[in-house]
């Protein structure tokens, strides 16, 4: 015991003697957290309409200022032909073109129905499935509509037609703003940087300084020896996360629904899981230039991985195994049930069963891998 | 010119003795071509649903069979009440409920009109919004297949094409972007220690007091890694078509003339650093962490420029990334020629000589 507690004040030393260090691990999440969610908002809004009128009627005028006034839309040029609007396209001025043929409004009113071309960029896949859907409805909303306004003798039919609405309620974010969304994940992921490479870093650092060797002829023991690194980052970690979660809430406005001490149960797991993972990598090196390229390798995977961006779901099945075996995941996970629908640890279990198993595997083979000999 | 042939050898041996950085240079971008290529995508399918019935009629069994069938949902098992459905969406297991009322067929049948209800999992709200779109679509389909004659009087139907990308691949989006990601990463990264590196070692010295010019050694120290990243860059074009089957519709040579362009802006931006930095961590602290933020930012693959704030859009023009990426996309997968991308490629060929022309100011002939 008096052993660990003399590791622990050379190390409590090391880092605060380092400002540099103290500054990468402290002022940068929280200037982080607080830029990047400005950036990463994903609403789809203003998608550009080019809108192509060879009909120029009083239908095709109509659906116009519906489209327009429908609130997602800008329409970007409307007195143009299609090859002017495709352009526009390839400029990336428009997103979408509806095209109204000539004779729209005869044959609607003749024959009852008129096609529409609608050509949509389809490289952002996000976007043009969002303002695709936006524009289908819009459309849906004008034939029912028409229905009213052109006078038809076989009107009748379409009273005893069965029809079914359909409501819907968005739950837990009702305004449907990313910021609840990203805050929580990025949260995560500044703590899964800071914890991943300052630890990676460490060790190689004693070994690369030399200062190692002293350790290994002491008779300082493996699990001393790493405990003594674990508990300084945790504390740092766990610091770092009280910092995020305040900023969380001050700048933000994003209150945990779920209960404040689960949400640390998950946290301290989650750190000591990932310090034995930074401790694994520093293992493996001999330089600091090695780890820092490892610990950025495996960092870059989790974090495409973890279902930050894009949703696990729907990845394809080898690719969700290889999500379940990250710790990022399940974390990111149990931070977003627990902060914005307050998940109970019931609801949650497993994903804390996850997370010590990653804990005991990570530090095991950190413990074991780490030799005294060189 | 011979003397530069022999210190552009002398940067492969440096290069090709280090078995574990070229390891990152040709690995990294193949993972994660592949991880982006077929794990991300912004497409949404296999989403857990759940079904609160109480209706348990002909019509209700029906819209649910034809949600089963749905590639884009994973049914999970039904509810027995209301506040089932919260416990699922705490557990994380479901994204979105659809709610039949008691006398669902019934009402359908007498008045015509039935309601139901859809909860969607708004954390994520694009996700939200794709899903309702899905669910409204599935019973828009079932109610035309309960009365096919029925129609409306009038309607318009839209035709829709997607363009560029028919067979709707949800991950063409990303492969511009982790190339210009790549490239601004790695070359950077690599040309950032190449100088440092003889600082640090003590090397610098032996080059200084050679007749050897200055501008050389710029250009020795980039010739390798140009090389390396032009096989990089092939790999990731045999990878995108053979792999992930991305068509690449405009010319060739284009593409290739404005990547080369592109490395070479990354190089000199390592240079750079390279000159400016005094030690091996520093230089990589600079260009990997601190490039890799705001080229992932502000590159336009991943977060939407147009929704950031006004600031972030003015810092947005000096990454270089930003341009490459449009013209890589406008290149590569609208097969458009160079009068699309004349302005980006002028300012990415203004940057590089703007960033050599400095890293050349900045190389110090003499030892602190």
């Amino acid at each position: 015991m008096k052993v660990l507690s003399f590791i622990l004040q050379k190390e409590f030393r090391q880092i605060f003697r380092d400002k540099t260090i103290l500054a990468m691990m402290f002022a940068v999440p929280t200037f982080q957290l607080i830029i990047l969610p400005l950036a990463a908002n994903f609403e789809v809004k203003n998608v550009n309409v080019a809108f192509v009128d060879y009909d120029r009627s009083t239908y095709s005028q109509e659906l116009l200022n519906k489209i327009a006034s429908s609130g997602y839309f800008r329409i970007v040029g409307n007195t143009i032909s299609y090859t002017d609007a495709l352009e526009m396209i390839e400029k990336n001025e428009a997103d979408i073109i509806l095209e109204i043929p000539n004779g729209f409004e005869r044959n609607l009113v003749r024959e009852g129905s008129q096609k529409v071309n609608m050509a949509v960029d389809a490289i952002n896949g996000t976007k043009s499935a969002i303002g695709g859907g936006y524009l289908m409805a819009v459309l849906a909303d004008f034939n029912s509509s028409l229905d009213v306004n052109i006078k038809s003798p076989k009107s009748s039919t379409i009273a005893t037609a069965p029809r079914i609405d359909v409501t819907y309620s968005v739950w837990y974010n009702p305004l449907e703003e990313y910021k609840y969304y990203m805050v929580p994940g990025i949260l995560v992921l500044l703590l899964t940087l800071i914890g991943g490479f300052i630890t990676a870093l460490n060790i190689v650092r004693e070994k690369e300084i030399g200062t190692i060797e002293q350790i290994n002829v002491s008779p300082i023991k493996k699990w001393q020896f790493i405990l003594g690194k674990l508990i300084p980052f945790w504390i740092v970690g766990i610091i770092v996360f009280t910092i995020g979660l305040t900023v969380m809430y001050v700048v933000y406005g994003i209150f945990p629904k779920g209960s404040i001490p689960v949400l640390y149960l998950f946290a301290g797991i989650y750190l000591i899981a990932l310090l034995g993972f930074g401790l694994l990598i520093s293992t493996f090196s001999n330089s600091q230039l090695q780890a820092m390229f490892v610990a950025f390798f495996f960092m870059m995977v989790f974090m495409l991985m973890s279902g930050f961006f894009t949703s696990v779901d729907s990845m394809p099945a080898w690719a969700r195994q290889i999500s379940n075996l990250t710790p990022v995941t399940h974390f990111i996970t149990v931070v977003r049930l627990i902060v914005l629908k307050g998940s109970g640890f019931a609801q949650v279990k497993m994903e804390f069963l996850y997370l010590v198993i990653f804990a005991l595997l990570l530090n095991g083979a950190a413990i074991f891998n780490y030799r005294k000999t060189s | 010119m011979k003397q530069l042939f022999s210190f552009i050898r002398k940067e492969f041996y440096h290069v090709f003795r280090d078995k574990r950085t070229l390891l990152i240079l040709f690995g990294l971008p193949v993972v994660q071509i592949v991880l982006f290529g077929f794990a991300l995508s912004s497409e949404v399918k296999n989403i857990g649903i759940t079904v609160f019935d109480n209706a348990h009629d002909n019509n209700s069994e029906q819209i649910i069979n034809k949600i089963k069938a749905s590639p884009y949902f994973l049914f999970k098992a039904p509810v027995k009440n209301y506040a089932d459905i919260e416990e699922q969406f705490k557990e994380g297991s479901i994204k979105c409920a659809l709610i039949f009322p008691v006398n669902f067929a019934q009402e359908l049948a007498r008045s015509g009109r039935a309601q139901v209800q859809i909860i969607a999992d708004g954390a994520d709200p694009n996700t939200a919004t794709i899903l309702v779109n899905y669910l409204t679509a599935i019973i828009a389909d079932y109610q035309q297949q309960l009365n096919p004659t029925a129609r409306l009087n009038y309607q318009i139907i839209p035709e829709v094409r997607q363009l560029y990308n028919e067979e709707q691949n949800g991950s063409l989006n990303f492969i511009p972007g982790v190339i210009a990601l790549i490239f601004m990463i790695v070359c950077t990264a690599l040309t950032s220690v190449s100088i440092v590196k003889e600082k640090e070692l003590g090397t610098m010295e032996i080059l200084l007091v050679s007749p050897f010019k200055p501008i050389m050694v710029l250009i020795a120290k980039a010739v390798p890694y140009l090389i390396l990243s032009i096989i990089n860059f092939i790999i990731i074009l045999l990878l995108s078509v053979f792999l992930l089957h991305v068509q690449i519709r405009g010319s060739l040579p284009l593409l290739f003339a404005e990547s080369i362009l592109f490395i070479i802006t990354c190089l000199s931006l390592g240079l750079l650093i390279s000159n400016v930095t005094n030690s091996q961590q520093t230089a990589m602290l600079i260009s990997m962490m601190g490039m890799m933020l705001p080229t992932l930012l502000f590159t336009g693959f991943m977060f939407p420029l147009e929704n950031m704030p006004k600031i972030f859009q003015f810092i947005s023009y000096i990454v270089p990334s930003r341009y490459y990426y449009i013209i890589i996309k406008a290149v590569m997968l609208k097969g458009l020629d160079f009068s699309y991308v004349w302005k980006e490629t002028l300012i990415l060929t203004g940057m590089s000589l703007f960033l050599l022309t400095v890293a050349l100011k900045n190389f110090k002939t003499r030892l602190q």
